[in-house]
């Protein structure tokens, strides 16, 4: 039996979606109700719905198997796991946004707003760029029209939140999408059905 | 003594000392502390830069060890046909990765120091398998060669940064983003594929040495492979060979790391236990002639193999008060005790505490 978590909403029905069209079905996974657990004994899995930002740890602590998380939560929180496939889901670019006509005077400090801290510290310093960190849960997009950040290190998906509110993105960080991801210890034990899993859904990933 | 009552780790502490004096590893026995200076000069070798100091009463900046090796190669000295066979129980505080708070962690290992050979490499990797069925029946080591992906690299190519980033995604066994960054960077893509082709080899050493020898074609890869086929023809036939299984992911920091690395794992331990390999540069960098192999068995992380609970805390609760003569109290108590069951006297039934049966002796009355 494979443990498998899910990211909760619509990337997580889209993952679901994928994982039975490859011949991962679970019937009870649809049933209205409150149970937490879904198993297939006919298809080798269990399924679980987590918050999209806890998979990679029930993934690197082995109450999952397999998982389903954001490039952004792999780049930001370095779990140890193996990212074994792109599933193409979920595309989108982590950027670098700041007000329209925003002119960055590099001798000045460069204030940025951010969930990703670690992926924007990467970021900048790949570029020597000497910046102050400012961590937020969310609205990141508020950072800069209210004057607490010069910029803001966030994922843009259709960009049209930052357009709405009169931002513009500067720079591309890293393309985003759904990874599936496996626990190593549990990679060593199942790999059989781990790679079994991962090919076939191979073959339904666009490229 | 009763077996039953040592946990796991302590069991398994017992009989890894047996196995490593058996073959000639001298208990080594180290202070918890050492000048900072030690780890700051090889930060980028311990599993995490951060590190607990203190200043002691000299002036000296000491810290609370997060490393048994480097303490063993500072302290060992290079003789010609030597071999310094080491091996250890101690703590190192490191910090956890998910909360960043500090931890203690009890390990086990050994370390070979000196001119070493084949026979040595092979001695050290197959007491690394042996230490692992001494904890559990089911287990894993994976194994790899940096030579191999030392070649394999050098042959797209890459440099740097993007090397670097390569090195990132074989160990993940991230081939998709490996294969977008070699093709941005415009790297040959028959040696890319090489090595991604040797990314997917995943099976027993014997097996993997068949799938991988027509994909390396270089002279260092052959040289890397066929230090494995000599490892592969030395190792105990009474080790079963299933266990030992070639992963090309298995990625230490090569600027300390080189030649046969490995790692363990046991079925319901999220983590690995037992990590190790060849650290001949991290001799160099310290000064050190001689080369060097060894590895660590996490003891702490055993705990996990251990989470099937008692039913039961004792299997006889004894109640008595004052009115029960206690030489009746010790009586029955000792009794029971002979039989082997484990009691606990009370004078009331405590909320936490699991027992199979009660024995209720209050009220009875001084003779």
């Amino acid at each position: 039996m494979i443990n498998i978590a899910l990211p909760k909403g619509r990337l997580g029905e889209k993952v679901l979606a994928l994982f039975e069209q490859a011949g991962f079905d679970c019937p009870a996974i649809h049933d209205p109700g409150r149970r937490l657990v879904f198993e297939s004994e006919s298809a080798g899995v269990r399924y679980f719905w987590v918050k999209p930002s806890d998979v990679a740890i029930y993934v690197e602590r082995g109450a999952a198997d397999l998982g389903v998380a954001g490039k952004d939560i792999l780049l930001e929180y370095e779990p140890d796991v193996y990212e074994l496939l792109d599933l193409g889901l979920g595309r989108c670019r982590m950027a670098v946004a700041a007000p329209r006509g925003f002119y960055d005077d590099e001798e000045r400090t460069l204030k940025v707003a951010t969930k990703f801290t670690n992926i924007a510290r990467r970021y900048y310093a790949r570029q020597s760029r000497d910046i102050d960190i400012i961590h937020l849960n969310g609205s990141i997009e508020l950072a800069p029209i209210l004057g607490l950040s010069d910029v803001i290190v966030d994922i843009v998906e259709t960009g049209a939140t930052l357009r709405e509110n009169d931002l513009a993105v500067l720079a591309e960080v890293v393309p985003i999408s759904a990874r599936l991801i496996a626990n190593k210890a549990a990679y060593s034990f199942k790999h059989g059905a781990i790679d079994m899993i991962s090919e076939k859904l191979k073959g339904l990933v666009q490229p | 003594m009763d077996e039953r009552l040592l946990k796991r780790e302590e069991r398994a502490v017992f009989a890894l000392r047996g196995l490593y004096r058996l073959y000639g590893y001298l208990p080594f026995k180290m202070s918890k502390f050492e000048e900072y200076e030690l780890y700051a000069r090889n930060l980028d070798f311990l599993p995490s830069e951060r590190v607990i100091t203190f200043t002691d009463v000299n002036g000296r900046l000491m810290a609370l060890k997060p490393d048994v090796t480097l303490s063993i190669i500072k302290k060992g000295e290079d003789l010609p046909g030597v071999r310094q066979r080491l091996c250890y129980d101690e703590s190192v505080y490191r910090p956890s990765g998910s909360t960043g708070a500090f931890r203690e962690i009890t390990q086990t290992g050994l370390e070979c120091i000196g001119d070493l050979d084949g026979y040595d490499i092979g001695e050290v990797v197959s007491l690394a398998q042996r230490s692992l069925a001494l904890v559990s029946e089911d287990y894993v080591l994976t194994i790899n060669h940096l030579g191999l992906l030392t070649a394999l690299l050098d042959e797209t190519g890459a440099a740097g940064a993007l090397r670097r980033s390569l090195a990132v995604c074989t160990a993940g066994k991230n081939l998709h983003d490996l294969r977008r960054l070699a093709a941005e960077a415009g790297l040959d893509s028959a040696a890319v594929e090489t090595l991604c082709g040797c990314a997917g080899v995943y099976a027993p050493l014997e097996t993997a040495l068949e799938r991988l020898a027509p994909l390396c074609r270089s002279a260092a890869a052959q040289t890397a492979l066929g230090e494995l086929r000599e490892l592969c023809a030395l190792l105990p036939d009474d080790l079963r060979r299933d266990r030992l299984v070639f992963d090309f992911s298995l990625v230490s920091d090569m600027r300390y790391y080189n030649g046969v690395v490995f790692r363990g794992y046991l079925p319901g331990v999220a983590e690995s236990v037992l990590t190790g390999g060849q650290y001949d540069q991290l001799m160099r960098r310290m000064g050190r002639r001689s080369r060097g192999i060894g590895f660590a068995l996490y003891l702490d992380r055993l705990e996990e193999l251990d989470r099937e609970e008692q039913e039961w805390d004792v299997d006889v609760l004894l109640l008595c008060d004052e009115k029960t003569p206690p030489a009746r109290a010790a009586a029955a108590a000792r009794r029971r005790t002979e039989q082997g069951l484990r009691v606990s006297v009370q004078h009331a039934v405590p909320a936490k505490l699991r027992f199979r049966e009660i024995l209720d002796l209050r009220g009875e009355e001084r003779p």
